[in-house]
């Protein structure tokens, strides 16, 4: 079992509170994690202005570099992790065994981040649109048509309070270290296993030690680093995005009620789209804001959801070290059962009908852990209640609703994939603000461009844009200084 | 102290038997006058009509309270608050202290000098190095109709000194987090900040200080986000307590904060566990040896906590075992036979000081805590 160490600005720190994180399946102990007090992390963060200004004597073009090797580390080095050792093999295992993520997608998720790491150079070229990072670093430049232009730093660290049960956000903070900023990470209470292996290839591939802290902790961390820090991220639900909704130093991301639309000119071809929708449905075992949890059509959706639950219906729960497992355990006590309570409710209601119920039940009750096999639900419209509803495993409606009506009906939507040739309501989805990433043509939910920003650029959140006007005297030195 | 042979088993064992026969005969004594028509209150003496034995006759020793249902506190609400007055007490000036309380009509205990008595007794166990006689106090907690604003008061002038306090109203704290609205909770809890900063500037040369864990750590914060240190407050004994007043909090405290241990600082911090309806519980002394384990002892004979078993409160668990902790008042003024308090915590063994259980490890009961909203100030 690992002892795990809270990190404060690259220094280990065993608190006398500790968390025993376990199998969720067997109850061992994996790991024992020092849990941070709010107010070492509020005192710490007095500190922050530091890790940037260590950062900033490394050029960004060296730090991406040695993210390349990070990504190596990550990806196949045996790492220091707390008092032992951690191999790709064994982070994988111990990953699946606290979150109930099946051994096979942790490979992938670790797969996921070492190719953000490895190809941050194009990612920040195309967040930042181009833009020489020095003048990133340096907070003013010039750009290659004689323009000044400055970006100031609104923050000297990127804090993040992470999930347990989603593996992938961790590749929306990975560009914080080239960017030079320190990195303040609030793991999820099973999930401390991607911060603390990243910290170790960052470190393993030359990045200060000091410019990371780590706090895991109860809600009384997490409420800390965001209480302490000028630029946070938090994943929560929906309540979590409310609270922070307006809050500058805030970015909550909450579920993602992602939605597949199929316009009147193909749907009637609709099964020339069924294996997008299932993957979008059912990758990462549903437990993604990229997976869709809808889909509309004008027609065809009692047919079309039959087709998908005759595709996802069967897929039982396995063990997670299963390579054809598809489901992820619900770990926390009660919650699987909570969700279903939920569902049993909506299902209720006129016009929502379980295209999954003649495959067997869906709640899987297991010792110490529960599954939920996939749902798909026909709704006959878009009033029914259960329409636009998420949940942490591959679940999905499928709603019947006319094409010039969806945009009004669909609401906050993180990723659409908006199934059409008909320009005007390619038009219509492009100007809809309500969506954040916008698919237009067969492409999953699920996948996605890196070199496209997410849920708000991150180069946005980080830096304003503001007037800065020099002397010609300055602007010909600067010219001399960054002349290439 | 110090210099003396550590107490052996019997000697202990013999203190427990005195500290016992005490408490059995301290409850006697209360039972008898809060059921007497003489001296009891008209609420103890009309629920006597309803018990299926007479306390009079039948409560001789503390283990025969079991035989009276649990407290619920809800009965604390409202009024009149004569029927909390021993008529053996009538006349005497009434004190009316209230629970936090959001909405409705909170929870309240009169008291006459029960704080006074509670307070003078915990005077006693501060050490004077660190708690000058005669010092200037900083009461940096709840104001309003609490009993600790009260309290704190009466301890500093107990030992000679003058007392400086702070306008507080948690109620409104509880209604800043049931909004949500967290950058007006910041914002009053900087105004608090500021009120104590502001008689830190006024010369009143204070050296000791109240405090709640949450506003203490604010409070040094603020200091260090002027370039000042918490040692530079001049303040060298503090006393603070609730559930949030962990070991980890304690030693991040007394590292960081503070500068060191008190022998090295010169600053010591005791907790302490109570509420309106209990006296005040003291700490065995905190230390860095012990992994700064906090270990409450009631006031016995004038109150008792037990830990229990959730599903069967009338059995005390095993030392070491995890339990929710049960409250027994014994006062002249106030009768509370058993009250499931919503904290839990590990049952310890009586030691030389108190010579009864104690209880670590105090949080909130974790069946409860999803409900409760803890240090709200």
């Amino acid at each position: 079992m690992l002892n795990i160490p809270a990190v404060r600005w690259g220094k280990p720190y065993e608190s006398l509170e500790v968390d025993e994180v376990l199998h969720f399946a067997t109850g061992e102990p994996i790991a024992k994690v020092s849990q941070a007090n709010g107010g070492i992390i509020a005192r710490d963060m007095r500190q922050a202005g530091k890790a940037r200004d260590i950062l900033r004597q490394i050029p960004c073009r060296e730090i991406i570099e040695r993210l390349k090797q990070a990504a190596d580390h990550y990806e196949k080095g045996t790492l220091t992790i707390g008092d032992g050792h951690q191999t790709p093999d064994e982070f994988a295992h111990q990953q699946s065994a606290t979150t109930g993520l099946p051994e096979h997608m942790c490979k992938a998720n670790m797969a996921k981040n070492s190719f953000v790491l490895k190809n941050m150079e194009q990612i920040l070229d195309c967040l930042t649109r181009g833009l020489n990072l020095e003048i990133l670093t340096r907070g003013w430049g010039m750009e290659s048509r004689g323009v000044v232009l400055s970006y100031q730093s609104q923050a000297s660290a990127l804090s993040a309070v992470l999930p347990s049960n989603s593996p992938g956000v961790h590749t929306l903070w990975l560009p914080v270290i080239p960017l030079q900023f320190g990195l303040v990470l609030k793991p999820g209470p099973q999930e401390p296993w991607t911060p603390y292996r990243m910290m170790a290839a960052f470190v393993e591939a030359g990045i200060p030690p000091e410019v990371f802290s780590l706090y895991p902790g109860g809600p009384e961390a997490g409420a800390a680093v965001l209480a302490a820090s000028q630029r946070a991220m938090i994943f929560g639900g929906t309540p979590t995005v409310e609270q922070y909704r307006g809050n500058p130093r805030v970015q909550a991301h909450g579920p993602g009620f992602s939605k597949i639309l199929l316009g009147d000119d193909v749907v009637d071809q609709w099964e020339q789209y069924l294996d997008l929708m299932v993957e979008s449905i059912y990758i990462n075992s549903g437990r993604g804001c990229i997976n869709c949890s809808g889909i509309w059509a004008s027609r065809h959706t009692r047919e079309i959801a039959q087709a998908i639950a005759e595709r996802l219906g069967p897929i039982e729960a396995k063990p997670p070290t299963d390579p054809e497992a598809g489901l992820a355990a619900f770990t926390v006590s009660g919650m699987a059962q909570a969700i279903w309570g939920m569902i049993e409710a909506d299902l209720n209601q006129s016009g929502a009908t379980d295209m999954t119920s003649s495959y067997g039940p869906r709640l899987v009750e297991q010792e110490r852990c529960a599954y939920l096999r996939p749902m798909v639900i026909h709704c006959s419209s878009p009033e029914v209640e259960t329409a636009k509803k998420e949940y942490m495993f591959p679940f999905s409606t499928v709603v019947e609703c006319p094409q010039d009506q969806m945009l009004g009906e669909i609401g906050p939507t993180l990723v659409c994939s908006g199934i059409t040739d008909n320009e005007q309501f390619i038009e219509d989805l492009t100007n809809a603000t309500h969506i954040d990433r916008l698919n237009i043509g067969p492409i999953p939910t699920s996948k996605l461009n890196w070199l496209q920003p997410h849920e708000g650029n991150i180069i946005d959140f980080l830096f304003r844009s503001r007037a800065y006007q020099v002397t010609e005297d300055r602007m010909d030195s600067l010219k001399e200084a960054t002349r290439v | 102290m110090n210099c003396a042979e550590p107490m052996t088993q019997t000697d202990l064992n013999v203190l427990e038997t005195k500290a016992r026969e005490t408490l059995d005969a301290h409850t006697h004594e209360i039972v008898q006058w809060h059921f007497h028509e003489s001296t009891g209150c008209p609420f103890w003496l009309e629920k006597k009509s309803e018990l299926k034995f007479d306390p009079l006759t039948e409560i001789r020793v503390f283990d025969d309270l079991k035989k009276f249902p649990l407290f619920e506190d809800e009965c604390l609400r409202g009024g009149p608050m004569t029927r909390w007055v021993p008529q053996g007490l009538a006349g005497k000036p009434v004190y009316v202290f209230e629970t936090g309380g959001t909405t409705g009509i909170p929870k309240s205990r009169m008291v006459i000098d029960d704080f006074r008595t509670d307070y003078e007794m915990f005077s006693d166990t501060l050490p004077e190095q660190y708690f000058p006689l005669g010092a200037n106090w900083l009461m940096l907690g709840p104001s309003g109709p609490r009993r600790l604003r009260l309290a704190v008061e009466h301890l500093c002038q107990y030992r000679g000194g003058t007392c400086f306090c702070v306008d507080l109203d948690p109620r409104w704290v509880v209604k800043l987090i049931k909004k949500g609205w967290m950058d007006h909770l910041e914002a009053y809890k900087q105004h608090c900040i500021d009120q104590a900063l502001t008689v830190f500037s006024a010369g009143h040369d204070i050296k000791c200080m109240f405090a709640t864990p949450k506003l203490l750590e604010s409070l040094c914060n603020a200091l260090e986000e002027q370039g000042k240190t918490f040692p530079e407050t001049g303040i060298t004994g503090i006393f603070s307590g609730g559930t949030e007043f962990t070991p980890q909090w304690t030693r991040f405290c007394i590292e960081e904060f503070f500068g060191g241990p008190p022998e090295e600082s010169g600053i010591y911090m005791t907790p302490t566990y109570g509420n309106t309806l209990m006296g005040l519980a003291c700490s065995k002394p905190v230390t860095a040896d012990e992994n700064y384990k906090i270990t409450y002892y009631a006031p016995q004979p004038r109150a008792v906590v037990e830990l229990v078993d959730p599903d069967d409160p009338q059995t005390v668990v095993g030392y070491g075992e995890t339990g929710r902790a049960k409250l027994t008042t014994l006062t002249r003024e106030f009768f509370v036979p058993g009250f499931l308090e919503r904290d839990e915590g590990e049952r310890e063994k009586p030691f030389e000081k108190f010579p009864w259980d104690g209880i670590s490890g105090v949080r909130p009961f974790s069946r409860l805590a999803a409900q409760t909203t803890v240090g709200v100030y």
